[in-house]
């Protein structure tokens, strides 16, 4: 549908432009300076005045990835000269690299959780979401409610309790466990997302299908869902931003095999110094996959994020 | 190709009965309209046969096969949505495919069936289109496309042409009936629009608040309405009532209006109390010397005729006579009813039967 709108002055449009920009400056001069300070030395890092302008550096980089371990100059210049650039690197520190460092695991850790609770979450809001949708639920309304209500508390307010279930079932620290546990804080807001998007996609379609030859179910997978696809897309995004940033249950239930990378970057802090461009380049990797993630998805974000305001 | 009878039907919704106890038969071939103000039932009829509802009770059968409880896909039907409901993610060739694909006819088949439907549709330079470009009446036929290309035992159509606009509307009524008399399917039409189920109708099933008014063809409940609502419903202007005081008996052959004696048909039933006297406007013409009279109030020109709106005594009348004939507003003229068009409805609101309407009346 076309809209008549008066065209926007020239001066509006500046001052729009203007907004926009300021704006976005505004909110991207963080993630500007964290993705600069990985690139720095610690040196640099922590200059006063702050160094807008300096020499690039994969130190932080390399103390991201690696334990490193300082030796006295005798035995490193018995070692020889460094056998790599990264080994290079650390070798002006009097420090020689003695493994890989957790990080990596992590971030595996985090990739798992993250895109395993956001799955289970989208997956079950669209066929609870579907159920609500479209077949007489007794007490439709009421259950409806229920799972609304459970967000409103902080999820956090639990904590303690799911720290001792966890605890006797042995979901402490474990990969299923984290899933679980996002996956529920996360099924409501899809089910209510899920629900809206599916609202709107007519009866017809379906029972167009129904009459074609289709079972419910092929209806609802070569029908329904192809129509929902924005929806379970927006939904997507929503749900892997909260797994995928989620500290404090992470610090709570998870410290060793399971652990995610949120918990796990603050601690790099504490090894050592202040290590703050190995942190900034472990928060610039961390924010790579989300923001592919949502660069993917954004079309459908965008009308995610507005929907029910425009009737097509 | 399919003969459908519908004995008994029922359905309903918690405490509200959409559907009480239809029974009517559809001739195998025929265009049949299930005709109604909204709310009726008919829609909820119509998607009883097709198996997107389950009825309360009572049974349908398709070419002899009882199917009430059977899943649509089980059916043999094709429907028609009034939003034509096509695959929004899918091209027009897509959509047309689909209930083929479903069937797991082989690939070659398919593309040539569809090629087959679309030149007979006049669609075939839409095929490779998305669907959400196309104008009403093109999305229309892709709908039309995709219930024909699998040769259904018989088409269910809702409102088809609800959604499309006046100029529309026109050329695809008629484009709908020359298909049926080419493919010769039976057909099930919901309309609320009296003008498209008589203009389009084999038969007409009239309904109203889930019941059965009056089932026949068209001529004929236009002509002999069982009901007042049939009578209010069908013909624009709907047909003249006028409310009396009074009692015919068997074989009686005029009812006094005001003290004026009208000539009836003669009755076979009789009955007494507030009865109504129907005649459609065609049916009544000027004549100075008959006893009852009216004041001219409107005057409607039409063209080759006109509606002329008159003051009587037992209430207004509405009179179509050609053009030619000067009818001036204040003016009081005499009306004359065709003898043989009178219908006679009792208290209850049910048509007397007399030997006029006798013939459709008593076996429908």
């Amino acid at each position: 549908m076309s809209y008549s709108i008066t065209e926007p002055s020239s001066r509006q449009k500046w001052i729009a432009g203007i907004l926009v920009v300021g704006y976005a400056l505004l909110t991207l001069l963080p993630l500007v300076w964290i993705i600069a300070t990985g690139f720095k030395t610690p040196a640099d890092a922590i200059a006063y005045p702050p160094k807008v302008v300096f020499t690039p550096s994969l130190e932080g980089y390399v103390n991201l990835f690696t334990s490193r371990s300082r030796v006295t100059p005798e035995d490193l210049a018995a070692l020889g000269p460094p056998t790599t650039w990264y080994d290079a690197i650390v070798r002006q520190y009097d420090m020689v690299i003695t493994g890989p460092s957790r990080y990596g695991e992590r971030f595996m850790n985090s990739v798992i959780i993250g895109f395993g609770s956001t799955f289970l979450s989208v997956f079950l809001g669209t066929i609870a979401a579907y159920a609500f949708s479209r077949f007489k639920v007794p007490l439709k309304d009421d259950l409806l409610f229920f799972i609304l209500s459970t967000r409103m508390m902080p999820p956090i307010a639990v904590a303690i309790p799911i720290f001792l279930m966890y605890r006797e079932l042995g979901l402490s620290d474990t990969h299923l466990g984290m899933i679980l546990l996002y996956t529920a804080v996360n099924l409501s807001l899809s089910v209510w997302l899920l629900k809206g998007f599916i609202d709107e996609i007519p009866i017809e379609y379906e029972e167009a299908a129904l009459i074609d030859g289709y079972t419910r179910f092929q209806a609802f997978y070569k029908v329904v869902l192809p129509q929902a696809a924005t929806g379970i897309a927006s939904t997507a995004i929503f749900c892997l931003i909260f797994a995928w940033n989620e500290y404090a249950f992470a610090v709570l239930l998870t410290s060793g095999t399971a652990q995610t990378a949120p918990p796990f970057i603050p601690t790099i802090i504490g090894a050592g110094g202040k290590d703050w461009p190995a942190v900034a380049a472990g928060a610039t990797l961390f924010l790579l996959p989300i923001m592919v993630f949502t660069i993917l998805l954004r079309k459908h974000l965008l009308r995610g994020i507005t929907f029910g305001a425009v009737r097509k | 190709m399919a003969q459908i009878v519908i004995k008994n039907l029922r359905k309903e919704f918690g405490a509200f009965t959409a559907v009480q106890s239809s029974s009517f038969t559809i001739e195998d071939g025929e265009f049949f309209m299930l005709l109604g103000p909204s709310g009726c039932g008919k829609t909820t009829t119509l998607r009883m046969i097709a198996g997107l509802e389950l009825p309360t009770s009572g049974e349908i059968f398709i070419n002899g096969t009882e199917v009430s409880q059977k899943p649509a896909s089980k059916r043999d039907i094709a429907f028609v949505f009034q939003m034509f409901a096509l695959y929004p993610h899918m091209n027009v060739r897509k959509n047309i495919s689909y209930p083929l694909v479903s069937q797991g006819m082989p690939r070659d088949q398919v593309r040539a069936k569809v090629a087959e439907v679309a030149e007979i549709l006049g669609i075939t330079a839409l095929l490779d289109k998305p669907v959400g470009g196309l104008s009403g009446g093109d999305r229309q036929r892709v709908a039309l496309g995709r219930a024909v290309v699998r040769d259904p035992a018989c088409f269910l159509m809702d409102e088809p042409l609800g959604a499309l606009d006046a100029e529309f509307r026109e050329r695809m009524a008629q484009e709908l009936r020359a298909l049926h008399d080419r493919m010769n399917a039976t057909t099930v039409y919901v309309t609320h629009d009296q003008l498209e189920a008589m203009q389009m109708g084999d038969k007409i099933v009239v309904m109203n608040h889930g019941v059965v008014e009056q089932f026949g063809r068209p001529q004929d409940i236009y002509d002999w309405p069982a009901t007042l609502f049939v009578a209010r419903f069908i013909g624009s202007p709907a047909m003249n009532l006028l409310p009396f005081e009074g009692m015919v008996g068997n074989g009686a052959t005029s009812v006094t209006l005001a003290g004026v004696p009208v000539a009836i048909p003669k009755m076979i039933s009789g009955g007494d109390g507030t009865l109504t006297l129907g005649v459609r406007p065609e049916h009544v013409h000027f004549s100075d010397d008959a006893g009852y009279r009216g004041r001219i109030l409107a005057v409607e020109y039409l063209g080759t005729t006109q509606i002329v709106t008159l003051e009587t005594a037992l209430g207004q009348v509405k009179v179509r006579i050609g053009s030619d004939r000067a009818a001036h507003v204040g003016e009081t003229v005499g009306l004359r009813f065709d003898t043989r068009s009178i219908s006679l409805f009792s208290d209850t609101g049910h048509a007397l039967i007399s030997t006029a309407n006798q013939k459709v009346l008593t076996h429908g």
